[in-house]
């Protein structure tokens, strides 16, 4: 499912901090972690996520140290910090905010489809 | 287990990436884990490694969009950054940092040389007729040292190395031993050329013996350019910090000025000599040439001078009347003319067609002929009228030699323009010519003083 390009960035904060709350995590397994919360349906451009993780390091909300894959291969991993969590927690108040608004307005669409279909008509 | 085809294909896609300046290498690491472990993850649900390889990387998302977004989050990196010694002496690996610090140690031991060289010559000075052998020596003294560096750098063959001693010896034999008249011209002309053919002779190592190669040449001429950029920036912070400490010096009753003419200039312009040379070579394939890009500011502007130039000069009345100075003058704009030519040649792909900038070259040059007829001609009045003199011949072969180089360069360059030759016979005039120099600079060092009496 293709989702608008500014919903994804918009989300895209909360949902790293979100999956980085969880437990220390990487790259890969983290785009992975929201294919698989979104149910497959929200697929990331994969190398769009790495300048984001340096984002969050450069504002000291998640912290990256370098270890190693089971494969014997260098691997980054990040963390979440103190002042990560606060963010995530404002975010998270924001975020309720508007999805409580959305869900309000779709409910009005859903009472109220015959006044839609006749302005249309 | 990856296939070798697969390590083929991530081998091309970590190089390509790593072309992006705002990607690092850690990025690139981390991308790439990112893209291996995909692509075991796509293996498993039964795709072989190809199409794997191909769905990981197009879900990797366009590369040019994340270079951006990297160049967004770290701009620094769009500047290049001069690394001159690793910060991690294992850096790189292969022993390279250690090689880059063995490096630095030979350029400071070198430097330092060079300004004790002067330093202890400076103590044999005892009165103004002394204060002339020092001038006449001052390339000796320093220039050693120079070529002493390129001479380790470029590990140059007994056969260079004799190739520019050799030269080098007459030159001091003839500098220390005419017997040249007190404050006569033919010294001071000695003193102004004698630079030329040491640089000349540096030259020669700076090229590694491969004097005959135009390629070579041309890097050496790049390499000059490039030296006076480094040491006019150096000689611009060393003034600061100089001045900064004097005027802290000065405030609490102490004048830095006796430290600074008995040690400071005379120990540390040799060693930014020497210093600014490192840096040039070190930054060579790192940091774009500046030379070039003064050269596309400067180009039109000169061109404008000379044509404000002609007029004057024409409506000044009487050309016998001229003065001395003014072709001395003539002789430096010349110079800069070439100077501006050969940089930008230097710089320009020889592959390109002719463009606008080429005609605003081949215009430069024009303009700067023109301006050069008038002066010749008032020369060879002045000389007809008052005769020879060392000066007046010097300034004369010197303007003959530019006028070749320009006029070469103007029918060559007219010759590119209407598509009758190639950039390459352009680029090879300049490198071919160049050696006149301190041919010319060893004759007027060599057989003037006692051509004109030693006066």
């Amino acid at each position: 499912m293709h989702i608008d390009k500014d919903l994804v960035a918009a989300s895209a904060t909360p949902l790293v901090l979100g999956i980085l709350a969880e437990g220390e995590s990487y790259g890969y397994a983290i785009a992975k972690r929201v294919g698989e919360l979104s149910g497959g349906r929200m697929q990331w451009t994969d190398g769009m996520l790495y300048p984001l993780l340096h984002r969050l390091e450069r504002l000291e909300l998640v912290s990256s140290s370098w270890g190693t894959s089971d494969a014997g291969r260098r691997r980054k991993h990040y963390a979440i910090t103190a002042a990560g969590r606060d963010a995530l927690a404002e975010r998270r108040e924001q975020w309720a905010v508007v999805a409580d608004a959305l869900r309000r307005v779709w409910q009005d669409v859903q009472e109220r489809p015959a006044a839609v279909t006749e302005r249309w008509a | 287990m990856p296939g070798p085809r697969l390590e083929a294909q991530i081998d091309q896609w970590r190089a390509y990436v790593r072309r992006r300046q705002a990607i690092s290498a850690a990025d690139v690491e981390e991308m790439e884990d990112h893209l291996r472990a995909q692509v075991d993850d796509l293996a498993v649900t039964g795709l072989d490694e190809d199409e794997a390889f191909l769905v990981a990387v197009k879900r990797m998302g366009n590369l040019d969009a994340v270079s951006r977004e990297f160049a967004r989050e770290h701009s620094d990196r769009l500047w290049k950054q001069l690394v001159l010694v690793p910060e991690h002496p294992d850096a790189g690996g292969d022993g390279v940092g250690a090689s880059r610090w063995r490096e630095l140690a030979v350029v400071l031991a070198l430097a330092v040389g060079a300004g004790l060289a002067v330093k202890v010559a400076l103590g044999f000075v005892d009165g103004p007729g002394d204060e002339m052998v020092l001038a006449r020596n001052a390339s000796l003294l320093v220039l050693p040292f120079l070529a002493g560096y390129f001479a380790w750098k470029r590990r140059a063959t007994l056969r260079v190395v004799a190739a520019v001693v050799a030269p080098a010896a007459v030159l001091a034999v003839v500098l220390n031993a005419y017997p040249f008249v007190p404050a006569g011209s033919t010294e001071v002309l000695a003193v102004l050329h004698a630079p030329v053919v040491g640089w000349t002779l540096v030259g020669v190592v700076y090229v590694a013996g491969r004097w005959r190669s135009d390629a070579g040449r041309m890097d050496f001429v790049r390499f000059t350019g490039e030296l006076v950029v480094y040491v006019t920036l150096l000689a611009l912070g060393g003034g600061v910090l100089v001045g900064l400490t004097a005027g802290i010096f000065g405030i609490v009753g102490i004048d830095l000025e006796p430290v600074l003419e008995d040690w400071i200039l005379p120990v540390c312009v040799p060693g930014a000599l020497v210093v600014a040379a490192w840096l040039v070579e070190a930054k060579k394939s790192v940091v774009e040439n500046i030379a070039p890009v003064l050269t596309k500011v400067f180009t039109p502007l000169t061109v404008v001078m000379l044509l404000s130039v002609l007029p004057v000069l024409l409506g000044g009345g009487d050309l016998v009347a001229v003065d001395r100075g003014l072709l001395i003058l003539m002789d430096a704009i010349l110079v800069l003319v070439l100077c501006l030519l050969l940089y930008s040649i230097s710089a320009r792909d020889s592959l390109a067609p002719p463009g606008f900038f080429d005609v605003l070259q081949l215009v430069l040059v024009v303009a700067a002929l023109a301006v050069d007829g008038v002066m010749l001609t008032a020369m060879l009045t002045r000389i007809a009228e008052f005769g020879l003199s060392p000066n007046k011949v010097a300034a004369l072969g010197l303007n003959l030699v530019l006028l070749a180089h320009l006029v070469g360069a103007a029918w060559r360059a007219l010759g590119f323009l209407r598509g009758r030759r190639g950039f390459a016979s352009v680029e090879r005039w300049q490198t071919r010519y160049l050696p006149a120099y301190g041919i010319w600079a060893a004759v007027v060092v060599v057989v003037f003083p006692p051509l004109f009496g030693f006066a």
